[in-house]
């Protein structure tokens, strides 16, 4: 669920829309020859989710050239993998895309006895999690897996922050920052009233609607990225984010502190899938299999800072406060009110939409 | 034309059908379809619902305030530059230019940086225990953002017209008797009308259509017209839509093209 910090650059190339379609297609059929000298492969992940020396470390070793790109959010990565404009092999969405992407016959059934380190380092727990969107197994490997919560100045607010409810709290005006995100906006809403998140049903998402109008005066800013610099330069006193920034923050700003609050939140799960029209499915095979390595993974983890499911990379932490980190590997059996994004269909989709572009411009 | 300038220009043809008529064509094909491919004007009829015309309504608000500013405080600088000898305006339209070298992107998020609530400003004044200001995420700050980036335009095609108005013209008035008010409503402003009306067209359009500036300054707090497009592209995945909203946008940038022609006949605006 990581954000990139090129929020602007990709919108724009975004807007363009129609022509940003066209000219990929363009690109693509001209410029697909080349590669080292074991072929190429094609990756498409959020953006700063990697450490760059992986991908040189897999270059080096394999003779395999990395084509990376990367993308901002998962609605925007679905229509461009969706039209088959650009050719990727391995994409990292995350759960509720996922579950979209296999019902809509994008990918490719991934053969684990080509990815041995998959099954070797990656926790029972994390394929268990994964059959909420992967009901087999056989599309996904997990990546990186967190929790959404709230990142609060410990100086600038009262009392400890528990609650989502606080962030409906007046004293905090203009002191709060909220996910620029559909469904992670309407999440807080939802669990603040005890509903699901993955509700479809209209008068629930009527109520949602109406207590984040409600909220929306009290709201500095709806930001994605932006949260973590806010916070981390004492802009505003709470803000929603993913775990994953949280041990960032917290390096650079000690006064921060990160909470799942106790109306329960959303866990999530990044895996690496492969397409189906992947034009490098070994190459593809071999990229995730390397980066499931636990000399690897551990990279990964000490420089993206997000949870990584990789049971062998966790033993190699060697700062053990990390490691047993209530905030980057929370128990989370102590909690029974978490809940997995699923995939809502269309129609669900475009409610939500409806609605957020109704708060959007209250 | 011969055959000769023909081949010349096909670079430029090649250019405007690839990049400008494809991606048109694209977008009323969206525009004027819905999902299964069928004929709809429903994506632009969608422009009526509550929420897209009050960021329409927005839109326009914002942008003829920031156009009207850009205006009033383009005009006296464009006067002053015609005014200037040969040598000490062009150094003053360098400066003024030189910001234009920087990214677009990077001069609105360094005023993010400066109005935010510990930005540099708000330092500034609290060290010399003056009160903040706090616009950011107001539509003050949408404004600023878009006057701040669109000035140059306003100043260059005004300052254009004022250096074409002939001097004698001027002396011719003030023999005839005209004071500086007079002369300058009667012989100077109308002279100036080309100017005006490519800078107004200049601020005004990209004004209207701008997302980055109301994403950046105004915490997508405030939804304009050009967000609700982006969402739909970015977000919703909704290309007909999208689409669709852009076309009733282009109608309006087309009227106001329409107006502008029927004042510049001669061309006389354009950029230097």
């Amino acid at each position: 669920m990581k954000r990139s910090t090129k929020v602007s650059k990709r919108k724009i190339v975004y807007t363009a829309g129609a022509l940003a379609l066209f000219s990929a297609t363009v690109l693509t059929g001209c410029g697909s020859s080349g590669g080292g000298q074991n072929g190429q492969v094609i990756v498409y992940n959020w953006g700063e989710y990697i450490d760059p020396d992986t991908v040189k470390m897999f270059e080096e070793e394999t003779g395999i050239e990395v084509v990376y790109d990367e993308f901002e959010t998962n609605e925007i990565m679905y229509p461009k993998v969706e039209s088959g404009a650009a050719s990727y092999d391995v994409v990292c969405p995350s759960d509720y895309m996922i579950s979209k992407m296999i019902e809509n016959d994008l990918l490719a059934e991934i053969n684990f006895d080509n990815i041995p380190n998959a099954r070797a380092n990656i926790g029972a727990q994390y394929f268990e999690q994964s059959k909420g969107f992967d009901p087999e197994n056989k599309y996904s490997i997990p990546y990186c897996w967190g929790t959404v919560g709230i990142l609060y100045n410990k100086t600038m607010v009262e009392e400890p922050i528990t609650s989502w409810a606080q962030l409906w709290d007046e004293k905090y005006a203009d002191n709060i920052l909220m996910q620029d995100s559909v469904r992670d906006a309407f999440m807080v809403a939802q669990k603040l009233n005890g509903y699901s998140m993955n509700t479809v049903d209209p008068a629930e998402l009527e109520t949602a609607k109406n207590a984040l109008i409600e909220q929306k005066p009290l709201v500095q800013a709806y930001v994605i990225d932006q949260v973590r610099d806010k916070m981390i330069g004492g802009e505003a006193a709470i803000g929603v984010i993913y775990s994953g920034e949280a041990i960032y923050t917290q390096r650079e700003n000690p006064d921060l502190e990160y909470v799942i609050p106790e109306e329960g939140t959303n866990v999530w799960i990044d895996s690496w899938v492969i397409l189906k029209d992947a034009p490098n499915k070994e190459n593809a095979e071999k990229f995730i299999d390397f980066m499931c390595r636990g000399d690897i993974a551990v990279k990964n983890f000490d420089y993206i800072t997000y949870s990584t499911p990789n049971d062998a990379a966790r033993e190699l932490i060697e700062d053990e406060a990390i490691r047993n980190s209530e905030i980057a590997f929370p128990d989370l059996s102590k909690y029974n009110n978490l809940e997995t994004y699923s995939y809502l269909g269309e129609d669900g989709d475009a409610l939500y939409n409806e609605l957020w572009k109704e708060i959007k411009a209250y | 034309m011969t055959s000769k300038n023909k081949w010349l220009s096909a670079p430029y043809t090649l250019w405007s059908v690839v990049f400008i008529i494809i991606p048109l064509c694209m977008i009323f094909y969206y525009g004027l379809t819905d999902k299964t491919g069928a004929f709809t004007l429903e994506n632009i009829t969608a422009m009526a619902t509550a929420e897209h015309a009050k960021a329409l309504r927005l839109s326009i608000l914002l942008s003829l305030a920031s156009t009207l500013f850009c205006f009033l405080l383009a005009y006296p600088l464009a006067m002053i530059l015609a005014n200037m000898k040969v040598n000490q305006h062009s150094f003053i339209i360098l400066i003024f230019i030189l910001p234009m070298w920087m990214n677009f992107l990077l001069r609105t998020l360094a005023w993010q940086t400066l109005l935010e609530k510990s930005g540099v400003i708000n330092n500034i004044l609290t060290f010399f225990h003056l009160p903040n200001i706090n616009i950011i995420n107001t539509p003050a700050a949408i404004v600023l953002g878009m006057v701040y980036n669109f000035l140059p335009f306003m100043v260059l095609p005004l300052y254009n017209s004022l250096s074409k108005i002939d001097e004698n013209v001027i002396n011719a008035a003030h023999d005839l008797g005209a004071n500086g008010i007079h002369t300058f409503i009667r012989i100077i402003l109308p002279l100036s009308v080309p100017g005006i009306i490519s800078g107004i067209t200049m601020v005004f359009v990209p004004a209207l259509t701008t997302f980055v500036i109301s994403t950046l300054l105004g915490g997508s707090k405030i939804l304009l017209i050009g967000n609700v497009i982006e969402q739909e592209f970015t977000q919703a995945a909704n290309w007909h839509l999208g689409s669709g909203l852009s076309i009733v946008l282009m109608i309006f940038i087309i009227l106001n093209m329409i107006i502008s022609a029927a004042f510049d006949k001669d061309g006389e605006g354009s950029m230097l």
